[in-house]
């Protein structure tokens, strides 16, 4: 007993010793995603320099999986000490502005900055007209190709169509160049509904009708589905896709087994990057491809944006703080991940310098962005229709029957 | 016993060997890839035996120049540490008194209240976690250690009293009356003379009650929410869930996260099996 | 001062327990009955009056993706627990025979047990991981398995294997308990079964089991009950994928009361729960008040 009172004293010591620092500054909580676009460092860098410049003020960081994101900040609502300021996803604010979970920043933003900002942008955090908070990333999913890989099966140029690029796979993959030449984010979960979404819109697809009915299970949306399913069963898809995440494609891809992939901006810099890429020099970016006679290129709205819970109780110090992250100096400094909000910057040559190609591809990209459906239970939506794909792309029902239940489903939501 | 075949004992010896690789490799594996670069791990095919061996992960996340992965590393160990033995200190000082009270002033009424007590242990947690999430919420104790500690007491409350009570049993009564007669009262008797008779047992229910405590991730998930109160459990699982793929510096995370606990167990051997054996024999 | 009667005095000892499992257990208990007939809403403080009869039950009853969340903690309660049961016994018969090393053997039993369960489910996620993963390279490399296959990602393996990292944890759980149970039995009574003739099974059959079988069978309700909440392993290792094919009853009451934040009806799926787990318990407490009276 002797040894546990010890251990009691320094448990006690340590919890005296952390409200002593804790009341020192005044302490900023906010919320991250860990690996997409900005890095840790990158953030903490970022952080850094608003601490030197503010000084009094302490930013603790929380990076979570972006799988935990959502109900972080949900959760975190009822806490005394919740967060001052989350990274939100795009899909969000219309449940987040239903239930109030996020300050209505609409008078603080002016129409100066409004215009000064990508459309496509905005939209990430804007619902019903108000705005809960300012854009962040403005990212997109582009299509990641090995050019060594295509050069040595004889393919001069990359593909322009969704059609062109299976024709492709199918010589890699007779030629013996690589295995499985597509890999992709389809684990359930919400990589797989920003891939969907991306071949939806290519396909000339809706997920909802103008009273809001689901249109998914027929047209484009059927025919992405089938264009997924079919991939894998022709071997041109590598078959893990079915439980990969967005890190789980980089890897693969970086390491060499697959020649064509689809993934965020982040994947462009670090794929090139040989001490992250046995594959650095090959990659080439470009536009995720339209379909013959529909479209010319296809995008999915994968931005993010940065807000602030209501219950925070330093509104002012957390604002001022999205305001140097979302500034456009901080954003230019760290334009290699993700990249900058503001038009201007797509003029800026330092940005472009090195990366040329991505932003020749963000130009089309951004600008084709496809939004996913904005609805108060856009999570429970999400859930059928990805349970559907799974089922599809594992064989347990047609794309048609799993995508007409899912619709279903999706049409008894409020 | 006495007389074994050859062919017993071979098989004897094969199957310890079997066993010890089950136990050891998974965990060796995992020291493995704690130390082994990205580039090793993600050779094919694959090497058993890293080409370089580096610390670096644990250099990462035990200091390093205070980034924030060391940051919510060690702050989530500190929690961990707070809210596991605050909670089993408490749990203790509230199952003595009943776990004595239990074996030696019965009743059927009482007897009758262990057994709502072993069945508040086994509760689900969703029966609850909804109004003590709520609660707590009110009460703004939602990312603090306090709101930890409290439901922690609520299952290791239960679990100490009934393992403490089946102990106190097997120690003769007579010895309690003599204090009794001379006037001493019954919070004393447990001190002076129950206690020090029942120290293996206490040592055993405070060692399982820590493990319990350390292991717990239901409530923390939801309970908390950033470095002032997430618990180590949490820290792992946001390192290592979703789209983070450094598989190095997330085995390191949870090689370190094994250490206090194995320590633990292995220090504590002797209790943490009479502590399973009371727990499961009897009632 | 008066001396207070023993029964006074039993009151007053149990007091801070029965507060702690009233305020902790007892009245959220009753709380979240009293939510399942509302439409609690998580963050609308005003929803959580606002009754709505025997909807959720009823929506939750009629509920198929809760139904095969049923389905499938029941595979997971099934094979796990009755594969630690087995493992668990045949180990404990291994380690009380006497060989070299046999303390230190004892001494690695207990490393699953202290290892905390999301480093089990992270460390068995990384074993199985399809491309890289020990596993994979193992059986390849051994000659066992052809090529690299996908264990969770493959709705027909995944579960199968998140039980399997679950009872690689627990199975030395039931091997102490069974092992300080077969400690028990007098060396005179095995080797009167020896002279007897009595051949291997029957020694077992007549002499060992009947040592072993109380403490076994609690520690498979408690393994039942413990497996029955499974949650932490499931949301490091799965999230409830593939094809919702690994979502359990507590993962699913997570989802539904904390994604989608509708609390009445999470109460309703959570009572569900709780009546399906208090058959167990009082399966439980019925085997401990028999060996109350034998012992």
């Amino acid at each position: 007993m002797k040894l546990g009172n010890k251990w009691l004293a320094a448990a006690l010591g340590s919890l005296v010793f952390s409200g002593a620092a804790l009341g020192a500054d005044t302490q900023l909580s906010a919320l991250f995603m860990a690996q997409a676009a900005y890095s840790e460092q990158d953030i903490e860098q970022m952080t850094e320099a608003f601490e030197a410049a503010n000084p009094g003020t302490d930013v603790k960081l929380e990076f979570v999986p972006y799988e935990a994101l959502h109900d972080k900040i949900v959760l975190s609502h009822n806490a005394a000490d919740g967060y001052d300021v989350v990274l939100f996803d795009v899909i969000w604010p219309a449940e987040f502005a239903r239930y109030g979970l996020l300050e209505n920043v609409s008078d603080k933003i002016d129409s100066t900055t409004k215009g000064k900002i990508l459309e496509g942008a905005w939209s990430t955090v804007e619902y019903d007209g108000q705005y809960y908070g300012m854009p962040w990333i403005v990212d997109t999913k582009y299509l990641f190709y090995n050019e060594a890989m295509l050069k040595k099966a004889g393919i001069d140029s990359p593909p322009a169509t969704w059609g062109e690029l299976v024709q492709q796979a199918k010589t890699l993959k007779e030629k013996g160049v690589v295995e499985y030449p597509l890999v992709w984010s389809w684990s359930q979960s919400e990589a797989v509904i920003c891939d969907y979404t991306t071949l939806l819109s290519a396909m000339g697809g809706e997920f909802l009708d103008d009273k809001k009915n689901p249109v998914f299970h027929s047209g484009g949306g059927l025919k992405a589905l089938e264009y997924m399913v079919d991939s894998i069963k022709a071997g041109l898809t590598n078959p893990n896709s079915r439980e990969y995440s967005e890190e789980d494609v980089r890897r693969t891809f970086s390491s060499g087994q697959a020649a064509f992939a689809l993934n965020w901006t982040y994947m462009y810099s670090l794929a090139n990057n040989p001490e992250e890429s046995s594959v650095a020099g090959q990659v080439r970016i470009a536009p995720a491809l339209g379909e013959a006679d529909i479209s010319k290129a296809s995008a999915v709205n994968g931005s993010m944006g940065l807000g602030i819970p209501v219950n925070s109780k330093h509104k002012d110090l957390a604002w001022k703080y999205i305001q140097h992250l979302t500034s456009m100096p901080v954003q230019e400094d760290f334009a290699r991940l993700s990249l900058p909000v503001w038009k201007a910057s797509y003029d800026n040559p330092e940005i472009a310098k090195g990366q040329e190609e991505l932003l020749v591809a963000a130009k089309v990209g951004l600008a084709a962005m496809y939004p996913r459906p904005t609805k108060a239970s856009y999570q429970e939506m999400s859930a059928a229709l990805q349970l559907a794909i799974q089922n599809a792309l594992l064989g347990n029902q047609s794309p048609e029957d799993a995508l007409r239940e899912a619709a279903e489903t999706v049409a008894n939501l409020d | 016993m006495t007389r074994r075949s050859p062919s017993q004992t071979i098989m004897i010896y094969s199957l310890a060997l079997l066993l010890g690789a089950v136990l050891l490799a998974p965990v060796l594996w995992l020291f493995i890839m704690s130390v082994s670069s990205t580039r090793d791990l993600t050779a094919l095919p694959l090497t058993w035996i890293p080409e370089t061996i580096s610390l670096e992960n644990y250099a990462k996340l035990l200091g390093g120049g205070g980034s924030t992965v060391a940051e919510s590393f060690l702050t989530a160990l500190r929690n961990s540490l707070i809210v596991a033995l605050s909670a089993t200190a408490i749990s203790l000082a509230v199952a003595v008194p009943a776990a004595y009270s239990f074996s030696r002033l019965p009743g059927r009424r009482r007897k009758s209240l262990l057994f709502v007590a072993i069945a508040t242990f086994m509760m689900p947690p969703v029966a609850i976690v909804l109004p003590l999430y709520a609660m707590m919420g009110e009460l703004g104790l939602l990312n603090t250690h306090l709101s930890l500690i409290l439901v922690y007491c609520g299952i290791l409350v239960p679990f100490t009293t009934w393992l403490l009570k089946s102990n106190f049993d097997g120690i003769p009564m007579d010895l309690d009356e003599a204090p009794i007669i001379d006037g001493a009262n019954r919070l004393q008797v447990i001190w002076h003379v129950t206690l020090p008779i029942a120290k293996p047992a206490l040592g055993a229910a405070a060692l399982m009650a820590v493990l319990m405590a350390w292991d717990e991730f239901f409530y923390a998930l939801l309970f908390t929410n950033d470095i002032r109160a997430k618990t180590l459990p949490v820290a792992i699982a946001d390192f290592a869930a979703g789209r983070v793929a450094d598989y190095g510096l997330i085995s390191a995370a949870g090689i370190l996260a094994t250490i206090p606990p194995v320590a633990l167990a292995y220090f504590l051997q002797k209790s943490l099996v009479s502590g399973l054996m009371s727990g499961s024999v009897k009632g | 001062m008066t001396q207070m009667s023993k029964t006074t005095v039993a009151w007053y000892l149990l007091a801070p327990m029965m507060i702690i499992i009233v305020g902790v257990a007892g009245y959220p208990l009753i709380k979240t009955v009293y939510f399942s007939f509302t439409a609690a809403h998580l963050v609308s403080p005003d929803t959580s009056d606002q009754w709505v009869g025997l909807t959720n039950f009823l929506k939750a009853l009629g509920n198929a993706k809760f139904r095969s969340s049923i389905g499938n903690t029941v595979y997971f309660v099934v094979f796990s627990v009755s594969a630690e049961i087995l493992l668990g016994v045949l180990v404990a018969l291994l380690l009380n025979q006497e060989f070299h090393g046999r303390t230190l053997l004892r001494a690695l039993v207990i490393l699953p047990l202290a290892l905390p369960t999301v480093v089990n489910a992270m460390m068995w996620r990384l074993i199985y991981g399809p491309d890289f993963g020990a596993l994979n390279a193992l059986l390849t490399q051994v000659g066992l398995l052809a090529e690299y296959r996908s264990w969770l990602g493959d709705p027909s393996s995944a579960l199968t294997m998140v039980a399997l990292a679950d009872i690689w944890k627990n199975f030395p759980l039931v091997a102490l308990i069974t092992l300080a149970a077969l400690q028990t039995i007098s060396r005179d009574h095995l080797e009167a079964a020896l002279l007897d003739g009595a051949n291997a099974w029957q020694r077992f059959w007549h002499v060992v089991f009947p040592a072993i079988v109380a403490p076994v069978s609690v520690a498979l309700v408690l393994r039942t009950i413990e497996a029955f909440k499974v949650f932490d392993i499931i949301y490091v290792m799965t999230r409830g994928g593939p094809a919702s094919s690994t979502k359990t009853v507590s993962f699913h009451v997570y989802q539904e009361a904390f994604a989608y934040m509708r609390v009445g009806s999470g109460a309703s799926y959570a009572l569900i729960v709780v009546l399906i787990s208090a058959a167990l318990i009082a399966v439980y407490l019925k085997l401990l008040q028999r060996q109350g009276e034998t012992a």
